[in-house]
């Protein structure tokens, strides 16, 4: 039974109305997040709690691999505000308009994925993977890769995400509404990538 | 004014805003750039990150536009955990001095 049905049905009248007054998937969406925010919140302290006690935590991170983080925040916050275009279009019933964006979107979440990649190869051939660490503390590979490796698992979810939704839209299995839920884990991602970065790079940098 | 105009100077206002959020989350994530090399410090680059934080919830995934509900139910929780999250930090200093929050 739809949600609608269930909601508009024989006792339609004597339903109170939602609490927040948003779909009942929309809400188990924002539950959803600010549960993976306290999972990365937590990820964060604990890489905090490492870099603090370690006396030789290494400070590495180089020009160019500022400059690739810049460009990949300047590639997650854009595919923040296209995604953005992309629910306004489909709340407004333009559903050519909503997949162009949704796709783009999707995009430049893979654009992201490719130079993540890229950040983490380059420094796999200095040295440092999961277990060891040619720059100092051995924790550092562990926890960088445990950090960004999270993040970079909820952008891949997202592309793939976002592409079932849009394909689903495009058929009219899913709606505006769904476009629009997806759309919030998408922001979110961004989100968190705000406070990765001067957690894990910008406080690292190599001087 | 016909309904369609209203609704496409609404949705022209809508995206200005949308436009202004994000130059303003580009900026700041360049000024901690910025402060990465001339002026680090964890309390400064997070206090931009919350800012950066702020106008991604409340513009890009909007709750600013719903009820103050929702907003009540989402944000001391979620702000709750992670405040309390920061009594690792003596251990962590404890380890490193011997002494937590030792000069």
């Amino acid at each position: 039974m739809s949600e609608a049905n269930l909601t508009m049905g024989h006792d339609a009248g004597v339903m109170e109305e939602r609490p927040f007054s948003i779909p009942s998937k929309k809400l188990v969406m924002w539950l959803f997040i600010i549960s993976d925010a306290c999972t990365f919140g937590a990820m964060l302290f604990g890489y905090g709690y490492l870099r603090n006690a370690a006396p030789d935590w290494p400070h590495h991170f180089g020009a160019a691999s500022i400059t690739n983080v810049a460009i990949m925040t300047f590639v997650l916050v854009t595919s923040s505000l296209t995604m953005l275009v992309g629910t306004r279009k489909a709340k407004a019933d333009d559903k050519s308009g909503a997949l162009r964006f949704t796709f783009i979107t999707v995009a430049l979440g893979l654009v992201f994925a490719a130079l993540h990649l890229r950040e983490w190869m380059s420094m796999i051939h200095e040295g440092v993977s999961l277990f060891h660490n040619e720059w100092g503390a051995p924790l550092f590979g562990a926890t960088f890769f445990g950090v960004t490796g999270l993040h970079l698992a909820h952008v891949l979810s997202g592309v793939i995400a976002l592409t079932v939704v849009a394909l689903g839209y495009k058929r009219g299995r899913y709606n505006a509404d769904d476009i629009e839920i997806w759309s919030l884990y998408w922001h979110f991602v961004d989100l968190v990538w705000m406070f990765v970065v001067p957690m894990v790079y910008l406080l690292n940098v190599a001087r | 004014m016909s309904p369609n105009t209203s609704a496409d100077t609404h949705a022209q206002a809508s995206l200005k805003t949308d436009l202004m959020v994000y130059v303003g989350i580009l900026v700041m994530a360049g000024v901690q750039i910025v402060l990465a090399y001339y002026s680090p410090g964890v309390i400064r680059m997070l206090v931009v990150a919350a800012i950066q934080a702020y106008l991604a919830v409340m513009f890009f995934m909007h709750l600013r536009n719903e009820k103050s509900t929702l907003r009540l139910a989402l944000i001391p929780a979620t702000l709750f955990v992670l405040v309390m999250m920061n009594m690792v930090w003596a251990d962590s200093y404890r380890l490193i001095l011997m002494k937590p929050f030792a000069k």
